[in-house]
């Protein structure tokens, strides 16, 4: 392929040095407080799942995280040298809400975002290369041209992804990325996603519902409601029995579907196009 | 300006031509064309042809108020008016939650009357009905020289700030986690089609300025399927609707602003009728 060079340039190992800490973390708005005492670590090379019943304030967490709203305590990333920095954050809403009428197309809106040359006056073939390669490490170069509201909701999703990567973020935020889009295109998507933390320096925090994909995909799984309730891998938060008490129908619920689908992304499988 | 003129009987040797006030139009025309081509685009992407409708009719006010006050030319207060009059709407869209065109609609009104009210005391309305209709055969050239130099602010403007322009159209919080300040972006976008529009009113006229500010960009809209493409077309309608209408309006003996209104309008029609194969 021919961005491979272009790709690699981009990639850097995940070196599992480096670390986002929140250290008595808290968000309160007005005088609701909805967030209180949350000291997680999260290690490059991880992707980390948020689970939690609704308004337990999981976006709340991704929000004050991008600081859209402020927060107590402290948030602060170490790199591979232990030096303290704010990290660069990448994220993908849950849906894009835009005019599909609008004469955009993927390469505008990716140009717009990397560099401040305006679009409307065409496009570096640097700048092109750039964005196809980006789109490329998540299978979409093939849609550099296509107008934005001829995309369909996963093609969407993988291109939100691909301008979350560049410039290349120490932490990635997603944000049920996936609702509401197909069982075909959320296994690519997720199947990026785990890939993702392999070939880039990168820390992932996921948002989701969806307990049996995240079992399969994450690492670690966050069990969030108003403050930190469980914190571990897949295997040790589904058998704790206090959780399983306490949040168990909706687990139990996907139960079945989670025994159906065995673990096979950690295999390292390929990638679908 | 006599540069302009030599060119002008040089390369345009035809009977129209020779009127001085007719050259003057001309330019005007070549100025205010890609002005209005380029804010119109970002105005519809942004959906605010309400807002730019409002700015316009506003005017009114202002010349009122210049009025009021005993300026003999109300430009200024009126340029000064409407960036008050934007800001104030972008505020209470923030503040009151309110839908936007309910405002809008609200605050549009209430300026047409007041300005009605204030300007037909006596009975002297009339005078100022070329603001109603516009005037472009009337331009001065130290008037050009205010165009060419809004046109040089927003070219410059555009070249900053496009990219962010459009991230804020295409979705706030997708701009604002690319650490785009969205509310400081939105009010300058405001501010700007504020003060255009009401530079650009004395010559085309409060009642189609926002029909030529929205038009070309709408029939771009029809057919293009990038950026690139949408502003190159936009800018291609306005200009040669322009000197059409220009033309045409020396023949007939028609108000300039609106001639050209009604090529813009042809164009959209066309553009309506062939979108199916661009879509």
């Amino acid at each position: 392929m021919a961005y491979t060079n272009i790709i690699q340039k981009l990639q850097r190992e995940a070196c599992g040095l480096c670390c986002t800490k929140l250290k008595n973390f808290g968000v309160t708005i007005g005088k609701t407080e909805i967030l209180r005492d949350i000291d997680l670590h999260i290690h490059c090379g991880e992707l980390t799942a948020l689970v939690g019943p609704n308004g337990a304030g999981k976006t709340t967490l991704l929000r004050a995280i991008l600081g859209e709203i402020s927060h107590t305590g402290e948030l602060y990333f170490l790199d591979a040298r232990d030096c303290r920095r704010n990290p660069v954050v990448g994220y993908v809403p849950q849906r894009l809400d835009f005019d599909p009428g609008s004469p955009i197309s993927v390469l505008d809106l990716f140009s717009a975002c990397l560099s401040s040359w305006p679009v409307c006056l065409g496009h570096s073939r640097r700048l092109r290369e750039r964005a196809a390669a980006g789109l490329a490490s998540v299978q979409a170069d093939h849609l550099l041209d296509r107008r934005l509201g001829d995309l369909s909701g996963g093609e969407l999703q993988r291109i939100l992804l691909a301008m979350a990567l560049a410039p290349n973020p120490d932490l990635l935020l997603l944000d049920e990325p996936v609702s509401g889009i197909d069982v075909q295109g959320k296994e690519i998507f997720y199947d990026l996603v785990s890939n993702l933390r392999q070939q880039y320096d990168l820390s992932i925090i996921l948002v989701s519902h969806d307990w049996s994909l995240v079992s399969c995909y994450a690492d670690r799984i966050v069990l969030l409601d108003r403050t930190l309730q469980c914190w571990g891998t897949p295997q040790e938060v589904f058998s704790n029995e206090n959780i399983l008490r306490a949040y168990g129908p909706a687990i139990r619920e996907e139960e079945g579907q989670i025994r159906l689908k065995p673990q096979i992304i950690h295999s390292g499988e390929g990638v679908r196009a | 300006m006599e540069i302009w003129y030599a060119l002008v009987n040089y390369f345009l040797p035809f009977s129209w031509s020779q009127h001085t006030f007719m050259k003057n139009a001309l330019l005007a025309v070549l100025l205010v064309g890609p002005m209005f081509a380029i804010m119109g685009t970002m105005v519809v992407n942004n959906r605010m042809a309400f807002f730019s409708d409002t700015i316009g009719h506003s005017a009114l006010t202002g010349i009122a108020i210049g009025v009021l006050l005993g300026f003999q030319d109300p430009l200024w207060i009126m340029v000064l008016f409407s960036v008050f009059l934007a800001i104030a709407i972008s505020l209470l869209k923030t503040f009151t939650g309110a839908s936007a065109d309910t405002t809008i609609g609200a605050v549009s009104a209430t300026m047409v009357a007041l300005g009605i009210v204030i300007l037909s005391r006596g009975g002297g309305f009339n005078k100022f009905s070329r603001f109603l209709v516009g005037d472009l055969l009337s331009i001065t050239p130290d008037e050009m020289l205010l165009l060419a130099f809004t046109l040089f602010v927003v070219m410059l403007l555009w070249g900053v700030m496009f990219n962010k322009f459009l991230l804020v159209s295409v979705n706030p919080s997708l701009a604002l986690s690319r650490g785009i300040p969205v509310r400081l972006v939105e009010t300058l976008f405001c501010i700007t089609t504020a003060v255009v529009v009401t530079i650009s009113i004395q010559w085309v006229g409060i009642l189609i300025i926002n029909s030529l500010l929205i038009l070309p960009a709408a029939a771009a809209r029809n057919i293009s399927r990038n950026m690139r493409q949408y502003h190159m077309i936009s800018l291609l309608i306005t200009l040669t609707s322009g000197i059409a209408g220009l033309l045409m309006s020396y023949y007939w003996s028609t108000a300039t602003g609106a001639t050209i209104v009604l090529f813009t309008a042809l164009f959209y029609l066309g553009t309506l009728l062939v979108k199916p194969r661009f879509a």
